[in-house]
């Protein structure tokens, strides 16, 4: 199923029963590191280990979960610099821009969001984390040259303070 | 590069160092694609030529130590809930007590200072559209700051997670 072309927000919940939903809300903070953990898993919420296993493998293939794995902190292991790097791209030419950005491994996230004019332009948003700005600078020049953007507005909102970082509680 | 990503941590967070070559493994190898088997750590182990027990405090201590935040699911965003990008241009003066009030809120699970005009910018996650558009309106009531609301609309990025190029 490509989800990219399904309107976001349309499919959500509908497609999750009540047992996957209390799965969901009992991985979020993760798994217990312990040798059974999809067995302590189920037992905080009354389902057999195998079922959760089978529950998460369904929420993998439909891609409700995009990963299943370890979940790193950047800017502990001396990714200390990143920048959301915004573009105001003509609508036409969003999809193609978006997957050539989307392709670079500094690249963290890449996502199209709305305009809010007249206060907001950008249309055209990605994350790259870096060791420090200067690596930043340079990855938002390669990616300038290898997707042709010399023509495309933007700006480079490096960030300054962390108030908060977690995973989403839903 | 090695001795750099080092100091670099001994600064962040005085982590006892080198990390060993198992945590390199486990922070760059497992990002997806964990073990979804009735004992996750142990075929991690067998992999690795470690024991269950040392992947197992391995993780523990990275852990503690701010390197992971968490080893489990990472959600596609508004699949299980609903969630948004959002933005402030908060004078300087009051970008503290801002951050505060938008952290206040179990709903946002992001938030950062970027330099920029538009200088505060958070995520937040709710069960659905209603109660998201609530969070955020009422953010905007109480601090008098108008939020700019950034849903998405496409995701055009796979998550492989995130190459730590340790070499």
């Amino acid at each position: 199923m490509n989800v990219a072309k399904l309107p976001q927000g349309m499919l959500q919940s509908a497609e999750l029963d009540g047992r996957d939903k209390a799965l969901v809300a009992a991985i979020q903070t993760g798994l217990p590191l312990c040798p059974h953990p999809y067995a302590e898993i189920g037992r905080r919420i009354g389902m057999e280990e195998a079922e959760v296993i089978q529950r998460l493998q369904r929420l993998l293939d439909d891609e409700f979960i995009k990963r299943m794995g370890v979940v790193v902190r950047h800017h502990e292991l001396g990714y200390r610099a990143n920048a959301m790097v915004v573009w105001d791209v003509p609508d036409s030419q969003v999809a193609e821009l978006g997957r050539c950005l989307g392709q670079f491994d500094f690249i963290t996230l890449c996502y199209q969001r709305p305009r809010r004019l007249p206060q907001w332009r950008y249309n055209l948003f990605c994350m790259i984390h870096g060791r420090d700005r200067d690596e930043v600078i340079g990855c938002v020049d390669l990616v300038i040259e290898q997707c042709a953007l010399q023509d495309i507005a933007h700006e480079v909102l490096f960030s300054r303070r962390r108030f908060k970082q977690r995973g989403a509680r839903y | 590069m090695t001795h750099r990503i080092n100091q670099q941590l001994n600064e962040a967070n005085n982590v006892s160092l080198p990390l060993s070559m198992l945590e390199r493994r486990l922070l760059n190898d497992f990002q997806h694609d964990f073990p979804l088997t009735a004992t996750p750590y142990a075929d991690i182990a067998a992999r690795l030529g470690v024991t269950e027990q040392e992947v197992i405090d391995t993780l523990q201590k990275l852990q503690e130590q701010g390197a992971i935040s968490r080893v489990g699911a990472v959600f596609r965003p508004n699949r299980v809930g609903v969630s948004t990008l959002a933005a402030m241009a908060v004078a300087p003066e009051r970008l503290d007590e801002v951050a505060q009030l938008v952290n206040g809120y179990a709903e946002v699970n992001h938030n950062y200072e970027r330099e920029h005009e538009f200088n505060l910018w958070f995520v937040a996650t709710a069960r659905d559209t209603l109660h998201l558009k609530t969070v955020l309106h009422e953010i905007e009531v109480r601090s008098g700051i108008k939020v700019l609301y950034l849903p998405l609309v496409e995701d055009y990025h796979i998550d492989l997670g995130f190459d730590l190029k340790w070499s």
